[in-house]
């Protein structure tokens, strides 16, 4: 059972969220350049995955008090959002979800801080349909993350979660609220350097009167009642505002003096300016090559500019600017593979889906993914999470250890049945789980480590209790290896 | 200008040199000289802590106009006396524990600290504290630096945080980051002796130092970290105190840190940080509400730790200092908060602080000619170099080599809190 073509996986790990073995196999009939086409033509797959939850031969989410409610309560959401980059069959939607939840990083303590935690989960996770109200901010980066960006980031401002996270709802003509508009500005686009403290008094001003409002009944606590967005013209500060930057196309830097009525069409001006401005470009550019390409190695001046002019010249889209970056040489360059460091739920659903799933629960990571230092729609704050490095720390360190411990104890059947054509010998067996696993390679060294470990607590006999402890032991090895944790 | 954390990764990491594990008599020897030496716990207020209603100037006329509605009433001041410009001070009304305190003259209030140009960014304004460089904030952390100056040991510093924070980053010493000293352990899918085979398998696979793999290096220096600290962890786990902490996460974190300190682990920096402080709506009306809240939260941890220590004679080795990334607007926004702004308070707690009020208040005149303030009037400017504050901790309360460590000479002003 071998791992298939390399590139395959370097290119569902990267585009997705890696792949279990049976897959793998049948991911094997395509080319690479099939697993890009797959991967970007996302509407050819069915958008069905959440209809799977429940079924006996997907991975199980677990309730409380009976019912599984991921519009409305907040752990049965982080269960269904597990769920779904476990099984999805649109690999490079969830991927590109999860990029846009960290650069949008609004976090659900705030939000459930200020309205009923009913409203908070709807605000973060509601699925259009399912009840009353706009759907949630993950549904918006889902059915927008591989569109226009400056589409997106116009949803964005309008977000009832962003509204409550930025507090741009208490954003008024006569006490202009500056955080979103410092916010937008810093983080979401164009970033540090390309503005000064007076854009960002100009910005708060514009963004007054973007406001929310409940409906669907007048009592918060009901599920049946929502937030939506409302822009309150009375709130509006109607005067010109100045930038540093240009806002129109033949450079006018200053958005005109506007009747209240009209004075949105501020907003959806100064947000077309920053989403349109090549810095921006460049600054999404190199984020995208951070989350897809490498950490480690930095993108030539070609690829970033060859990158932001498709973005700019296809009018914000991001899915064109990530064809360019998986057919890149760069990211198909071997140099670059395992370049990365997995962030804690990468690394809990490619776990999963190598090592196996009967009988396990995602709701089984959420304490393991507390410690690692991730908590889906709880980033620590706006900027999202820290990356890279700072994701091991000693104690996160720890905790992937041991939740790879976790679940090698759950399938240690599985994985004993599973290699019992490599159990004539100690070699095969070690040499059939790093198959398995997608590790990055282990030298000489810890490879003989491994092989020293199998040797351990007697003579090799293949008995199914031996094969057992040391599947089990090997996959918590292999799974809790340093050489594991990048992708 | 603003260094990304991406490119601080690449420095850090092609810079990253082999030897991680000292030898052993080492280690031992800094454990026996560490028993009882002296630590110093890094109090973060993270989110920009509101200094004015800290500690308040209740006799300026221009803090209750320019806070019409979340002044601290002055009635309600704790009064601790005035500064050497004769400013009247007073805390919080729920900082009653740091009140006591400071009347045992064990708190040191330092005014007005902070740098030019201030950064009223969170993110660039944490860089800057946590490395102490304003101009171009360098890889490393301000601890991590000293830290690579001690006798190396896998436990010479952690935070109780998550995430490492950027001041205890260093190229060479291994941080461990325990938010829950009683999770802090190996779990294997086997037991007994094959358990023990697993650990030890781990632990040897954890050893190797590739240097032709450096990102890997890296994560096995965690993966190695963890391991060498566990069965020490271990040992004040369970550490319960003298006085009953709060059921808060600040206060649990200082008692893991009080529990460390008693045990005589040897760690000589800890990390804790409580977060909410980026106040921009809804502050709470005359200092009450949510700014309250977040008063009671630091006090009673901090009186909690404090008393705990002081009951069991470990007073006089401890050291907290408190910052925060920058302060806020005089006059408060629309929204009843207020907006990021500039110089503010850092406070040391200790048996060997020297207490009282360090530095003068700001006057809260918006007049073009006053000193104290900037940005048109509308923040405070500081007066004590943050990184005059680090030289004193660095040179006076552990005896180490500021002007080395902070890479420049900051003693000049240093407040004279140890």
């Amino acid at each position: 059972m071998g791992r298939g073509q390399p590139q395959t996986a370097h290119l569902l790990r990267r585009g997705g969220f890696g792949v279990s073995p049976d897959d793998l196999r049948a991911f094997d009939r395509f080319a690479p350049s099939g697993v890009v086409e797959y991967l970007l033509n996302v509407d050819r797959q069915p958008d069905d995955v959440d209809s799977k939850i429940g079924q006996s031969a997907y991975v199980s989410v677990t309730t409380r008090g009976g019912q599984f409610s991921p519009n409305t309560n907040i752990e049965d959401a982080r269960q269904r959002w597990l769920f779904r980059m476990v099984h999805t069959t649109r690999p490079l939607q969830e991927k590109m979800a999860l990029f846009w939840h960290n650069h949008f990083a609004t976090a659900y303590s705030k939000l459930a801080g200020t309205f009923p935690a009913v409203q908070a989960t709807k605000m973060l996770a509601l699925v259009e349909g399912e009840l009353p109200g706009p759907r949630g901010q993950l549904e918006l980066f889902r059915a927008m993350g591989l569109g226009s960006f400056r589409d997106m980031l116009i949803e964005v401002a309008r977000d009832p979660a962003m509204l409550v996270w930025l507090d741009g709802r208490v954003n008024t003509r006569l006490r202009p609220q500056e955080n979103f508009g410092r916010e937008v500005m810093e983080l979401f686009t164009f970033g540090l350097g390309n503005y000064v403290e007076q854009d960002v008094y100009a910005a708060a001003r514009v963004f007054t009167g973007w406001n929310l409002r409940l409906a669907g009944g007048a009592d918060a606590l009901q599920p049946t009642a929502y937030y939506e967005f409302v822009y309150n013209a009375n709130q509006h500060e109607t005067s010109e505002k100045t930038f540093t930057f240009p806002i129109y196309s033949d450079g006018g830097k200053t958005i005109p003096a506007r009747t209240a009525s009209e004075g949105m069409q501020d907003g959806i001006d100064f947000l077309t300016a920053l989403a349109t401005h090549p810095n921006t470009a460049r600054r999404l550019v190199r984020k995208l090559w951070d989350f897809f390409v490498s950490e480690v190695n930095q993108p030539d001046d070609e690829f970033v500019d060859n990158a932001a002019r498709i973005y700019l010249q296809y009018d914000t889209q991001i899915k064109p600017v990530l064809a360019y970056i998986l057919r890149s040489s760069a990211f198909l360059d071997p140099a670059n593979w395992y370049t990365r460091y997995s962030w804690p739920v990468e690394f809990v659903v490619r776990a999963i889906k190598e090592v196996g799933w009967n009988g396990f629960s995602v709701d089984a990571a959420r304490t393991p993914m507390i410690n690692m230092g991730q908590t889906l729609f709880e980033p620590p704050d706006v900027a999202g999470w820290s990356l890279g490095q700072n994701w091991f720390s000693s104690g996160a360190m720890l905790a992937r250890m041991n939740f790879a411990a976790m679940l090698a104890a759950n399938q240690r059947f599985n994985l004993a049945r599973d290699a019992a054509d490599a159990k004539s010998s100690p070699e095969d067996f070690v040499s059939y789980f790093i198959d398995r696993f997608t590790a990055s390679e282990f030298d000489a060294e810890p490879y003989s480590d491994l092989q020293a470990y199998v040797a351990t607590g007697g003579a090799w006999t293949g008995s199914a209790a031996q094969l057992q402890a040391k599947a089990a032991g090997l996959t918590r090895l292999i799974v809790g290896s340093s050489e594991y944790q990048f992708i | 200008m603003h260094v990304s954390r991406r490119s601080f990764i690449r420095g850090g990491i092609s810079a990253f040199t082999v030897t991680l594990a000292a030898p052993e008599f080492l280690c031992d020897l800094a454990r026996a000289q560490g028993a009882r030496s002296r630590n110093l716990v890094v109090l973060y207020l993270a989110g920009g802590n509101d200094s004015l209603n800290t500690v308040v100037p209740y006799r300026d006329p221009f803090y209750y106009s320019r806070r019409p509605t979340i002044a601290v009433p002055a009635a309600n001041i704790l009064q601790i006396g005035t500064d050497t410009a004769g400013n009247a001070l007073g805390l919080h009304p729920r900082l009653t524990g740091l009140r006591d305190i400071f009347n045992q003259g064990r708190l040191a209030i330092i005014q007005r600290s902070g740098y030019a140009n201030s950064s009223r960014s969170h993110f660039q304004g944490a860089d800057i504290w946590n490395t102490a460089d304003p101009s171009s904030p360098s890889s490393m952390g301000w601890l991590g630096r000293f830290l690579e100056t001690v006798p190396r040991d896998p436990l010479v510093a952690f935070t109780t945080t998550r995430d490492l924070p950027r001041a205890l980053m260093s190229r060479s010493v291994s941080v461990p980051s325990i938010p829950d000293a009683r999770v802090y352990s190996f779990a294997s899918p086997n037991i007994g002796d094959e358990a023990v085979n697993e650990r030890a398998a781990a632990t040897r696979i954890a050893s190797h130092v590739p240097v032709d793999r450096p990102q890997l290096a890296f994560v096995n220096a965690s993966a190695r970290a963890a391991l060498d600290t566990l069965d020490r962890v271990a040992t004040f786990a369970n550490y319960t105190g003298t006085v009953t902490y709060p059921n808060n996460g600040l206060a649990q974190a200082l008692r893991t840190v009080a529990g460390s300190i008693v045990r005589g682990l040897g760690t000589r920096v800890y990390w804790v940080q409580t977060g909410g402080f980026d106040t921009h709506a809804g502050e709470g009306l005359q200092g009450g509400g949510a700014y309250a809240t977040l008063m009671s939260t630091f006090n009673d941890g901090v009186l909690a730790f404090y008393n705990d220590l002081r009951n069991q004679g470990l007073l006089s080795d401890t050291l907290i200092l408190q910052f925060s990334e920058f302060s806020r607007r005089i006059s408060e926004n629309g929204s009843g908060g207020t907006d990021h702004g500039a110089a503010g308070i850092m406070m040391a707690v200790g048996g060997g602080v020297r207490g009282g009020i360090y530095g003068s208040a700001p006057s809260l005149e918006p007049n073009p000619a006053n000193p104290t303030l900037e940005n048109n009037g509308g923040d405070v400017r500081y007066e004590t170099d943050f990184r005059s504050v680090y030289a004193k901790v660095l040179d006076g309360w552990f005896g180490a080599n500021s002007i080395s460590v902070l890479g420049g000479d900051f003693r000049a002003g240093g407040p004279a809190i140890v």
